[in-house]
């Protein structure tokens, strides 16, 4: 399988994102932000950091970009699509996953080792869902603006479709999410977007390889 | 060219942190009676055609799910 990490004036986990998804057996190439033509990618990582310096809100403008709107495309037709952190404020912008994500709740920037809940998803056929082999991650997270927000009735019918992907394990929720929601799912189950940073945890030398589990969770969305 | 302004603020019931900020700090600085401190966003902008306003506010200046706004032309 073939892995596009975008990158975007302002991304900074782009090289991560690209080891990662060579760590799990793929092939992996940047794809810049003014790329329209994503043929013969079969996935995409929308990688964390700060694209164009979230002005207004995070991930605000990058939606706009020619790649995003690929992304889309790519989206709607059932390939893995990934957001991470920046990008999972990018997809949540850009109408892709559900929610938003706010100032953490106390101010402060968060940099710490986080324990996620692995939550199954839909059935698909395409996908075990995450038929997870581990329930509880170890992965790092590092944002200011990770507060998972979604309106009530909304939250309720995310629980209902098995939209939440991860969440925070009891005294991990740093900054305040809703219901502990670390990452949430679209309704077909092929775009995931979550705060915390697998690309980080997939080599033994940084402590954790959780990571793995994450990018593996969405290869079977792949043609 | 027709100048507007745009206010732009968390919608009411979502936490703001940074006005709860500003709000602990006003006692040590003796200003005393100040609460629900709010803050949100302001844009000022020119344009050819007004009516185009709201679409803009909907699709990039506010997120409607999180924030709302209010157009002020000049």
């Amino acid at each position: 399988m073939i892995w596009g990490v975008l990158q975007f004036p302002g991304s900074c986990d782009e090289r991560d994102a690209l080891n990662a998804c060579r760590v799990v057996g793929g092939e992996a190439r940047l794809v810049w932000h003014e790329e329209r033509d994503l043929a013969g990618i079969d996935g995409v990582v929308v990688p964390g950091g700060f694209s164009y310096g979230d002005y207004l809100r995070a991930g605000a403008i990058a939606r706009f970009s020619p790649a995003m709107e690929a992304v889309a495309e790519l989206a709607a037709a059932g390939a893995p699509v990934l957001g991470i952190c920046n990008g999972f404020q990018v997809l949540c912008e850009a109408g892709l996953l559900p929610g938003a994500l706010l100032r953490n709740q106390d101010l402060r920037f968060i940099c710490t080792q986080a324990d996620l809940l692995v939550v199954d998803g839909p059935k698909t056929g395409l996908s075990d869902g995450f038929s997870a082999h581990q329930q509880v991650l170890s992965i790092p997270m590092k944002h200011g603006e990770g507060r998972y927000y979604a309106p009530g009735e909304m939250l309720d019918q995310l629980e209902a479709n098995g939209q939440v992907a991860y969440r925070y394990a009891d005294g991990h929720n740093a900054n305040g999410s809703v219901r502990d929601i670390a990452g949430v799912r679209n309704e077909a189950g092929n775009v995931v977007g979550l705060m915390p940073h697998p690309e980080h945890a997939v080599d033994p030398l940084t402590g954790s390889i959780d990571g793995r589990q994450v990018f593996e969770a969405l290869e079977g969305f792949a043609r | 060219m027709p100048k507007a302004r745009v206010l732009i603020r968390p919608k009411e019931g979502i936490l703001d942190p940074q006005g709860k900020a500003v709000e602990r700090a006003l006692p040590a600085l003796g200003f005393e009676g100040i609460e629900h401190v709010r803050v949100g966003r302001m844009v000022e902008l020119e344009a050819d055609d007004p009516e185009q306003l709201g679409e803009l506010c909907e699709k990039l200046l506010a997120n409607p799910l999180i924030e709302d706004y209010e157009i002020q032309p000049l």
